[in-house]
Parts: C-alpha cells; sequence; structure tokens
C-alpha cells in the first residue's frame, strides 16, 4: 500500500509576445492536445494539472494572460504570489525574443523574488529542418541559453505542436521549487497571513486552503 | 487595431469593471480602456510613491519601512457586507477564484466620548456597554421584532405597519433612548445623516436585517475586505471580462469621442486612441471621461488617508475595524467614518495601519471637521488627504448611447455602487441583472477535458 503526498498547489503564470504560443503549450501540457490555428484564449480562469515528481506531485494552477498582455495591460494581481513563471517566445521572431527579456524584466519587478522562471523558445517543429543558412530559426539556442543564464533561468526550446520537450518544462520548473514554498497553496502563508482566510461561497472560516482535498 | 464592438468601457472602476466582466460573459465584444496606467480609476490601491505622487507630490515623504509594492493604499475607503449585493456578484461570477477576502475584526460606534463594539444580536445586546440595565432589555425587544417581523403573519407586527409607520415611531414604541437610536441607525442601518427617523422603517428595518445576517456570516464583523485592497476587485472583474474575450487597453487616453447624427440626436458612435479608432454603438464610462454630461450633486467628501505604527486605542489590539462617529455625537449632520486595516489584508508592511476617515463636507476648513476622528486614532505617521466632489450623470443615456457611473459616495459600504451597477445594466441590456453561476473549477475542468 503506498500513500501519496498531498499534492501542493503552485501558481504559474504564462508570460510572452501574443501569438508565440502559450496556451498551446499549456493546452498540450494539460490535455496533450494541440489546435491548428487556436483562436487566441477565451473562456478559461485558468488550467490545472498535476505532474509528479520523485516523490513530490505539484498541481500546477496555471494562469493564462487572456489577451491582457496585448496592449501591456496586464494586472498586478497577475504576478501575485505566482511561484513559476513561463516566459514565452518564438524562435521563428527575433521581435518575440526582445519581448521575453522584457518580459523577464517585469517578472523581477512585480513578482516575489523566489519565483522560478523558465524562458522557453516555442515552435521548435518549424525549424527541425533547417538548413544551416536560410533556415525559419531567428534566434539562436546560445541567444536563449546566454539570457538564461544572465538572468538565472531555466531554458528550453519546446514544440506544443509534435510535444517536444514540452513536459520537460513542467517538471524542471517543479524540481526547482523549493519544498517549503509549495506547501500553503498558491500563497506563502508567511505572506499574506495564512489564517482567518474566508470562503464566501461557504458560511464558515476556512483557516487556510491547506486543507482543501487535492484530488 | 479591431475595429467594431458591442460595447466600448472608459475607465476600470469597480462600475465599469463589473459590467465589462457580466456583459463580456454574456457574449458581448467589449473594448475596456483606461488613460491611467493603472487598474481602478478612482476605485485602486495606490502604492506607496503612487500615493505620494497623488496626495503630497512635492513633499518628502517620511521613512517607512517596506517596498513600494508593500502598500495597497485604497483611495476609496469601503467594507464589503458579508451577505451584501457585491458579495453576491462575486460568487456569482466566480471571481471569488482571484480574490481572498478576511474578516474584519470589529465594528464599533461613537458614544460619550468613547467607543464600544455595536452589539450585532441579543446576546450581545445584553452585555454591550452602550446601554444601561432597562436600556437593554428595551433593545433586546426590538432585536427580537427585527429578526422575528414577517410579512405575512400579523402576529410578529405588533400593531406596526413599516410602510406607514416612521422609523421613529417603532423606536418609540420599544421606548428606545436617542443614544440608542443612534447606533442602530447609524452603525447597523448605515443611514449616515437622521433622515431616515422621518421617512417610513421598511428601508431600515432591511438594512438591520442585511447588518444582522453579514454579522452571522463569519461573526467577528458584518465586513469582509480583499487581501491587497479593494484594487483587487476591479482587477478581478477585469480578468473576467478578459478570459470572456473582453479587449483591455491602459495607458490609453481617448483622442477624440465619434458621435452620429441618428434621427436629428447625436448618438456615441466611437472612439479615437493611439491605436486607432474604434466603434461600438455604446459607452460605459466613469464621470471623468464625459465631464459634460455629470453634474455635480452638491455633496464633497474628504478622506483622509492616515499611515499609524498602532493599533487604535481602546480596541484591545483589533488588526481592524470599522469606527462610526454617528452626527449627533459631535454636532454634525453626517457620520464620520473610520476604516482600518493592516498588514493581516496585505496593505502595509507589517507594524503599520492605515486608517482612513471620511465624512460629507459640511464646513469651510473640512480637515477641522475630522479632528474627532483624529482624536481616537491617536500618534499619526502621516496624513494624506484628499477632497472629491460627487458626481452623477444628468441623462439616462437611452438616447445617446452613453451610460455613465456615478462617483463613489462616502457610505462606508458598497451598496449604493451595487445599485448604481444594477441600474446602468437595466439600462442598457432593457433588463434586471440576474445573476446565474458559472461553471467552478472542477466543472471547468471537466469541460475542458471534453473539448479536448
Amino acid at each position: 500500500m503506498s500513500f501519496p503526498n498531498p499534492a501542493t498547489s503552485v501558481k504559474l503564470v504564462l508570460l510572452g509576445e501574443a501569438a508565440v504560443g502559450k496556451s498551446s503549450l499549456v493546452l498540450r501540457f494539460v490535455s496533450n492536445d494541440f489546435q491548428e490555428n487556436k483562436e487566441p484564449t477565451i473562456g478559461a480562469a485558468f488550467l490545472t494539472q498535476k505532474c509528479t515528481i520523485g516523490e513530490r506531485t505539484i498541481k500546477y494552477e496555471i494562469w493564462d494572460t487572456a489577451g491582457q498582455e496585448r496592449f501591456a495591460s496586464l494586472a498586478p494581481m497577475y504576478y501575485r504570489n505566482a511561484q513559476a513563471a513561463i516566459v514565452v517566445y518564438d524562435i521563428t521572431k527575433p521581435a518575440s525574443f526582445i519581448k521575453a527579456r522584457h518580459w523577464v524584466k517585469e517578472l523581477h519587478e512585480q513578482a516575489s523574488k523566489d519565483i522560478t522562471i523558465a524562458l522557453v523558445g516555442n515552435k521548435y517543429d518549424l525549424v527541425e529542418d533547417d538548413n544551416e543558412e536560410d533556415g525559419l530559426r531567428k534566434v539562436s539556442v546560445e541567444e536563449g541559453k546566454g539570457l538564461a543564464e544572465e538572468e538565472g533561468l531555466l531554458f528550453f526550446e519546446t514544440s506544443a505542436k509534435t510535444s517536444y520537450n514540452v513536459n520537460d518544462v513542467f517538471i524542471g520548473i517543479g524540481s526547482k521549487i523549493p519544498e517549503t514554498n509549495a506547501g500553503n497553496g498558491a500563497a506563502p502563508a508567511d505572506q499574506t497571513g495564512g489564517e482567518g482566510r474566508i470562503d464566501l461561497t461557504s458560511n464558515s472560516v476556512a483557516a487556510n486552503r491547506a486543507g482543501e482535498c487535492a484530488c | 487595431m479591431d475595429e467594431n464592438y458591442d460595447v466600448i468601457v472608459l475607465g476600470t472602476g469597480l462600475t465599469e469593471c463589473v459590467l465589462s466582466g457580466i456583459l463580456s460573459v454574456e457574449g458581448k465584444k467589449v473594448l475596456h480602456i483606461d488613460r491611467q496606467d493603472f487598474y481602478g480609476g478612482e476605485s485602486a490601491s495606490l502604492n506607496l510613491s503612487q500615493l505620494y505622487g497623488k496626495f503630497k507630490p512635492t513633499s518628502q515623504k517620511p521613512e517607512l519601512r517596506g517596498r513600494d509594492r508593500d502598500w495597497c493604499v485604497d483611495l476609496i475607503p469601503k467594507f464589503l457586507m458579508a451577505n451584501g449585493e457585491l458579495t453576491n456578484i462575486l460568487v456569482h461570477t466566480d471571481v471569488t477564484r482571484y480574490i481572498e477576502f478576511k474578516q474584519i475584526s470589529g465594528s464599533y460606534v461613537y458614544r460619550g466620548g468613547k467607543i464600544s463594539k455595536v452589539p450585532a444580536n441579543e446576546t450581545e445586546a445584553l452585555k454591550s456597554s452602550l446601554m444601561g440595565i432597562f436600556e437593554k432589555r428595551r433593545m433586546k425587544g426590538f432585536l427580537e421584532f427585527i429578526q422575528n417581523y414577517d410579512d405575512d403573519v400579523p402576529s410578529t407586527h405588533q400593531g406596526l405597519n413599516l410602510d406607514s409607520n416612521t422609523m421613529d415611531e417603532v423606536y418609540n414604541y420599544f421606548r428606545l433612548e436617542s443614544g440608542t437610536k443612534d447606533f442602530i441607525g447609524h452603525a447597523m442601518a448605515l443611514w449616515s445623516t437622521d433622515d431616515y427617523l422621518k421617512e417610513v422603517a421598511r428601508p431600515t428595518y432591511e438594512r438591520i436585517i442585511l447588518y444582522v445576517q453579514s454579522v452571522a456570516k463569519y461573526g467577528k464583523s458584518p465586513y469582509i475586505y480583499p487581501l491587497y485592497g479593494l484594487g483587487e476587485l476591479p482587477q478581478g472583474f477585469a480578468r473576467l471580462s478578459a478570459i470572456y474575450g473582453g479587449t483591455y487597453m491602459l495607458d490609453t487616453p481617448i483622442d477624440e469621442v465619434l458621435y452620429k447624427e441618428v434621427d436629428g440626436v447625436s448618438k456615441f458612435d466611437g472612439v479615437v486612441t493611439k491605436e486607432g479608432k474604434a466603434k461600438a454603438p455604446i459607452v460605459i464610462a466613469d464621470p471623468t471621461y464625459f465631464p459634460e454630461k455629470v453634474k455635480k450633486t452638491g455633496q464633497r467628501v474628504i478622506r483622509a488617508m492616515c499611515i499609524l505604527d498602532h493599533t487604535i486605542p481602546g480596541t484591545n489590539d483589533l488588526d481592524s475595524i470599522q469606527i462610526i462617529i454617528p452626527q449627533n455625537q459631535v454636532g454634525r449632520k453626517h457620520d464620520i467614518y473610520i476604516a482600518v486595516v493592516s498588514d493581516v489584508h496585505c496593505v502595509v508592511p507589517k507594524g503599520y495601519y492605515l486608517a482612513i476617515v471620511s465624512t460629507i463636507i459640511e464646513t469651510d476648513s473640512p480637515h477641522v471637521e475630522l479632528e474627532p476622528a483624529f482624536k481616537l486614532l491617536g500618534s499619526r505617521v502621516d496624513t494624506l488627504m484628499g477632497i472629491a466632489d460627487i458626481y452623477e450623470p444628468i441623462n439616462d443615456g437611452t438616447s445617446d448611447g452613453i451610460y455613465i457611473s456615478k462617483s463613489y459616495d462616502a457610505s462606508s459600504h458598497f451598496e449604493t455602487t451595487t445599485d448604481d451597477i444594477k441600474d446602468l445594466y437595466f439600462r442598457i441590456t432593457g433588463k434586471p441583472l440576474v445573476l446565474t453561476k458559472r461553471p467552478n473549477a472542477e466543472e471547468e475542468e471537466a469541460n475542458a477535458g471534453v473539448a479536448a
């Protein structure tokens, strides 16, 4: 008989220029699916997916930008208590890589300082068959790695279309998140004064959310 | 950019964001613009540099601990009633998923130079220091009457009629003293003047019921408050709007409002911004976007944000409270409200407290009017004051397609704001606002699984 550890909740936010494949990446991770010409994100508040890494189970609460990044209108609420972030760019679009630098800077300013960030160059499927000279790839692996090392980020190149490396991103993030951080729901208790939060949908005072059924 | 929308919303205050969210969920294509680079408009919570930039741009700010964004200071001090309409809207739209709430730890009323807890039920009434022994019994009788009153059961009416007797007549039936009337009318029914005494009793009865039911919900007080400040509320509804397809543009001033003539009437047609032209038959806006289409109500509110490094004396070190100073007690016509929150609500760094004092201005030296409140607070690290006119739209918007919200008033809760939201919704859509529950997280997950 085995006793699985209860899943710990981790709020993960997605950042990146429009149309780099943020939602596709999540869709691939959450339901192992890919939709060509996917419409911009509509209707999903946030998606959840569990991920088992060794002894630990992490339940990701994945927040998509819902298009609020398009005119630089993301709310502080979006970054609040995020323990992980994925900054996505399109390896065939240099402008999206420049934008990725901007998002990393924004995260350092807005998010908590111990946030785990992964830099992800998406659409690897488009460059798989590239020739050396005139391929579709416009951002080299070295450039991506360079930025990641500079800023202390995890780095992956992925394809949401073929699922190449997608799970590795979430496993990589999960293994880097400190245990202590992920113990008390999406919001660490030391920052929010844990006790006395109330659940408006019920009539009782919930001491905190750690008691929630993780199943 | 996309040219045609069903609705354009200007300003990201709470009223605008709730309507934007509800209309997006209903399938309307919404473009939501704010000229400022942050969410919330007049109902924002500001960080330290935004706060001092707005209220004391020229003076040196005091040495305060914590990072800039550890401070979330509300521009409009209000609390949510636990059983009030805004809570209802939050639950039905599932915006509760983005915002966490805590109770306000106590509700106090000023009487005879000191503050006391407002009794919310018969048991508390019997223990309260606000009343003498005989008055306590009369108060108990009054509360029992309120709780047991049933329109369909004449025996619970005790010969009174809520729709024809005035509230003062009801009080007098129970032989309540004027001081007791003060705290019932002002600290429970939350009237800010004594006008209600001469009006029929039903609205006051309903307000007392809301208070009592709100206290019963979580216990300590009738009030709840979002972690990180009231500015989370517009952000939460804006997110709701965005996930249902709403487009958001902050930091985007309106260069021009477009009109078209229809049957000799000038109607709203769209706006021009740095992103180009956007058209819609309807615009919802806060009063600052259409100064020529609003009028002053004549009421002006003074609000003082006080930074403290201690709890309020005489409250057993409660981390958060509301104190109401009924007008009678200090020789005024309008009540003074004090809202206190602290680091447990994540709005200040540990060790600090925020007390926001507000009232409707009655004299030429408004800051002096707040003195009775300042006395209760004790020493203050710093005080920032602002005066605001209260605006309302001149027309109801049905002829020109321009629907304008009211300014946030001086009341201590959101009930008048939700009245405005429901009224605007009715004027815009022609039907009353009926909230249907969105699928919750688990249901949504299940649906997503099916779609995939």
